[in-house]
């Protein structure tokens, strides 16, 4: 235990792995709660999806590797996504789940496209876009996770600058149009934010399981208060417990990919806080039945 | 037609006014005048079109043809004058907000950008709730409420934005007696400090007692006026159409058994 | 049967099987559904991989059918708690599954045949190699033999319920009242989803695995308005998909399946955008007409209301607040359909408007 520790100290993949699975459990956690809230846990899906063909274009186009080139394609096509998925919602027949399954797996069949089409072509820079898949928290070097928390902490500071107006654009958006608050582009800049969360995820955790880290921190911090402040801090620890643990197990034991170690160790969370969370814990309700139902059986209120 | 400093004085003009969702016209060329420091009832069938008149006063819907003005000036301009009761049934109340949270955001438009609410904020929203005898509830989760008492906290959240005309969507939908008799004491005192309240409501019965103004509406105005003069049994049965079966027996008559319209509305 | 035709009739068969289910996925608004379901068969394969000791058939399809049925137990039950909303159900069930799924693999299987990658996007390609031998005898392709027989199972289940589907999926209610069980109907459609999609799985992988359920039975559902047609339909497009994908995808030498749901993809948008009955641009077309024809109505209702001898284009422009050229433009058509005239500048209505106005003013009741 210890040893782990001066190793996350002092290793320099282990610090890189640690740092960069916190910031994203922290970005993910906090943005996510605001999904969420605003009933669009599956929107995250989707966009993780609608990031594969962006990261293998970027590359295709540049030839780069570099994280911010390739956050920055998976950006533009997790936004071209979302902006498909309204447009049909709005316009067509069509329901806004189909069009989010329709867009994630199109936008993923396109991304598989070009993943083996940039295989084929023999790009000796290629190997490693397919981490993207499932993450590879070990491959974080230190240039990622710089990238990594600037993109995070200008998000982070958009949410407590705006702690507010985004508060009330998830409760009431009408209220808030009818006191003046610009609700279109406040819904832009905080779906651009769930962007981000989403990017910066892409590398450690990946793209199939990225969602995961937006809904799991949100669900499992509401059981356990009644106030959005204390719900983001909880989220924002639950998710960096989760992404911190997970990269730990998935780097000190060799041959595990990290997406699915950190999404185990937000499940064990939220299960752990759907059952056992004063007031709405699952397990509180069972009993309180349990003890009413003997209270009438035995005659009487107690 | 009004003289433009006529215009100036009163708190609602709709002029004109159409507005269509998609392909369908829900309000047709509507012009009504609300006066100042009036109990205002709009009253009409379910899908009239009422709540799509507030909104569109309220600048929430886009306007296929006409305008609006709030004391002679565009809404964008006047906003802080105007306060909104939204229907209750319009958001998620298993949000993770407390009851005092909730009054606040009432003043978030005063505030500004980024500004937080701080204590007088705290002390105002406090005196809100105060008002609609919530106070003891201030730091409760807001979805432990009952239907009444998220009601009047809307209600304070209103207070809050201390305006001069109040828009509110059925504030007593799923009200027992005691709470609308709260609601409808608030709404008079502030009637007397010179207020307009604009208010949909659904139960004719107790227009006459609670109004002085109505406006009965079926995506177009089929009448505007005080409640003493237009609100007849005439009107009332060209606004609700064929479905009403049972009128009120005695609208527009002083006295004798009313019952409710709506109850066989739908 | 070469090896070309194998991969063309399996991928058809995928397409096919994934069709028909498909079309009640898409009308019951149950897409992501799907999508969860597809992800958390996962566990379930690798058990019952465990528990045969190595591929078997009949473990395969009983354990994913399985592990899709606890999934949909898992979303609806967590959702009736009332402490997630059911988006957050999803997004906490199937990735929890299918972490597990990966994390058994990569544990305990990693040489294996099952490997991550494969769950994802599967190989067609190697269909014709998977064969089906039972005592000794090769009776073909696995995956393309599994896939022709869900077909058909899928194929007999649809006609076999066609009505209680068609009633369950417009009208539960009515479903219920009628006897028989909604609720039956539902876990019989989520295994027949379950088990499509592990048939199906080897071949295109669980993410496409949803394109081909999803994409063609909405793009039917663009096209028609009849559910018999739109189940038609939505084979039909599964298996173009299918085949050009199959082409282009070896001319281009990429993934198969990923190019059979580019396809499957290209056909949808074509029908978002030109369908004539519910596509954007026939949408689009009927709307500004309607916007017209509307605004002409307007125009009449005004100034009949109004009562005024005439008006100017000034003084409409400004009550109205449309723009001159909008003004204009609805002036013109109401002077060819002679409700209006225009003399000097002023607008007046003709006898023809102000009958014209009476027949709107009638017309206008509210939607219900
Ligand atoms: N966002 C919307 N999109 C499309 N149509 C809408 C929308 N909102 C309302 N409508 C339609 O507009 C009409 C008027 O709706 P509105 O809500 O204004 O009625 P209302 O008089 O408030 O009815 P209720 O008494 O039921 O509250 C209805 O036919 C309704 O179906
Ligand atoms: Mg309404």
């Amino acid at each position: 235990m210890l040893d782990l520790l001066h190793d996350v100290i002092f290793d320099y993949t282990l610090r890189n792995v640690a740092l960069g699975s916190a910031l994203l459990g922290i970005v993910g956690g906090v943005l996510g709660s605001f999904a969420v809230l605003r009933r669009q846990g599956l929107l995250g899906d989707a966009l993780a999806h609608t990031a594969l063909p962006g990261i293998c274009l970027a590359f295709m186009l540049t030839g780069l590797r570099t994280p911010l080139v390739l956050m920055a394609g998976a950006a533009i096509t997790g936004w071209i996504g979302t902006l498909i998925i309204i447009k049909v919602v709005q316009d067509t027949r069509i329901s806004e789940d189909s069009a989010l399954g329709i867009v994630l797996s199109v936008f993923f069949g396109i991304g598989i496209v070009l993943l083996t089409y940039i295989q084929q072509s023999n790009n000796a820079n290629q190997a490693g876009l397919d981490r993207y898949l499932f993450g590879q928290a070990a491959t974080l070097v230190q240039s990622h996770v710089i990238t990594m928390a600037v993109l995070g902490g200008a998000a982070l500071l958009c949410v407590a600058l705006l702690f507010k107006e985004f508060k009330l654009l998830s409760f009431d958006p009408e209220f808030a149009a009818s006191i003046g608050f610009p609700v279109g582009k406040l819904n832009v800049l905080l779906t651009s934010l769930i962007v981000i969360a989403v990017v910066i995820g892409l590398q450690t955790v990946g793209v199939v399981l990225m969602a995961a880290m937006l809904v799991g921190p949100a669900a499992a911090a509401r059981q356990w208060t009644n106030r959005l402040s204390v719900m983001l801090g909880l989220a924002a620890l639950f998710g960096a417990a989760a992404g911190v643990s997970g990269a730990m197990i998935s780097v000190t034991a060799s041959r595990l990919p990290t997406g699915p170690m950190v999404i185990l160790c937000m499940t064990a969370i939220v299960i752990v806080s759907l059952l056992f969370a004063p007031e709405r814990g699952l397990v509180w309700d069972a009993v309180r039945q349990r003890s009413s139902r003997r209270r009438i059986l035995q005659g009487g209120p107690g | 037609m009004d003289s433009e400093e006529a215009l100036d004085r009163l708190p609602v003009a709709v002029r004109d006014l159409t507005v269509a969702y998609r392909d369908t016209p829900v309000l047709w060329d509507v012009d009504v005048s609300m006066p100042e420091g009036k109990m205002i009832a709009i009253v009409g069938p379910n899908g009239a079109g009422k709540s799509t008149l507030i909104k569109s006063i309220l600048n929430l819907v886009p306007l296929t043809s006409g305008n609006v003005t709030i004391y002679g000036k565009t809404y964008k301009a006047q906003r802080s004058m105007v306060g909104y009761v939204p229907q209750r049934g319009s958001v998620d109340w298993d949000f993770p907000t407390t009851t005092l949270d909730v009054v606040q955001m009432g003043m978030y438009g005063k505030l500004g950008w980024i500004r937080r609410p701080g204590k007088r904020e705290r002390d105002v929203a406090l005196e809100c709730l105060e008002k609609v005898g919530m106070a003891s509830y201030a730091n409760r989760q807001i979805s432990q409420l009952s239907g009444g008492q998220q009601q009047r906290v809307f209600l304070a959240r209103a207070l809050a934005q201390d305006a001069q005309i109040y828009f509110m969507d059925e504030p007593f939908a799923g009200v027992d007696a005691t709470t609308e008799r709260a609601i409808v004491d608030i709404m008079r005192e502030l009637r007397e400090s010179g207020k307009t309240l604009v208010v949909v409501h659904h139960n004719l019965e107790t227009v006459p007692e609670y109004f002085d103004w109505v406006i009965l509406l079926n995506v177009r105005v089929i009448a505007s006026g005080p409640v003493e003069e237009v609100f007849t049994r005439e009107a009332i049965q060209k606004a609700y159409g064929g479905r009403m079966t049972f009128l009120p027996d005695s609208v527009g008559e002083p006295s004798g058994p009313l019952r409710r319209a709506e109850s066989l509305g739908d | 049967m070469n090896a070309e035709q194998t991969i063309l009739l399996t991928g058809v068969f995928a397409a096919s099987s994934c069709a028909l289910v498909g079309s009640f996925l898409v009308l019951r608004k149950m897409a992501m559904m799907a999508d969860a379901i597809s992800h958390a068969i996962l566990p379930g394969l690798v058990l019952a991989y465990f528990l045969a000791n190595g591929p078997n058939l009949v473990f395969g399809v009983l354990g994913a059918s399985l592990a899709g049925l606890t999934t949909v137990f898992l979303v609806e039950g967590l959702q009736r708690t009332g402490r997630v909303k059911s988006d957050a159900a999803i997004g906490i069930v199937f990735p929890a599954l299918f972490a597990l799924g990966t994390f058994m693999i990569s544990r305990y299987f990693a040489n294996v045949h099952l490997d991550a990658d494969a769950v994802l996007f599967g190989e067609i390609a190697f269909a014709p190699f998977d064969r089906l031998i039972v005592a000794g005898v090769d009776y073909g392709s696995q995956p393309m033999i599994v896939l022709g027989a869900i077909t058909v199972l899928n194929l007999a289940l649809i006609l076999f319920f066609y009505k209680e589907l068609k009633v369950a999926t417009f009208d539960p209610g009515l479903a219920a009242a009628i006897g028989f069980s909604p609720v039956m109907l539902h876990y019989g459609l989520m295994t027949a989803v379950s088990m499509t999609t592990v048939g199906a799985f080897s071949a295109v992988g669980a993410i496409l695995v949803v394109a081909l359920m999803i994409v063609p039975a909405a793009t039917a559902y663009l096209l028609t308005d009849r559910l018999a047609l739109m189940i038609g339909l939505s084979v039909g497009s599964g298996v173009v998909s299918a085949v050009s994908g199959y082409y282009l995808a070896v001319l281009i030498d990429v993934s198969i399946s990923g190019m059979m749901t580019v396809t499957a993809g290209a056909l949808f948008g074509l029908a978002a955008l030109f369908s004539p009955s519910h596509g954007l641009v026939a949408r689009a077309i009927r709307r500004s007409k309607l916007r017209e024809r509307f605004a002409a109505d307007l125009l009449v209702m005004h100034l009949s209301h109004h009562r005024t001898a005439a008006e100017t284009f000034d003084s409409l422009a400004a009550e109205l607040n449309w723009s001159p050229s909008w003004l204009e433009r609805v002036v013109n058509r109401s002077t060819q359909e002679d409700t209006i005239q225009v003399e000097s500048e002023a607008v007046r209505l003709t006898d023809n408007g102000r009958l014209a106005a009476d027949r709107i003013a009638a017309s206008l009741e509210p939607a219900r």
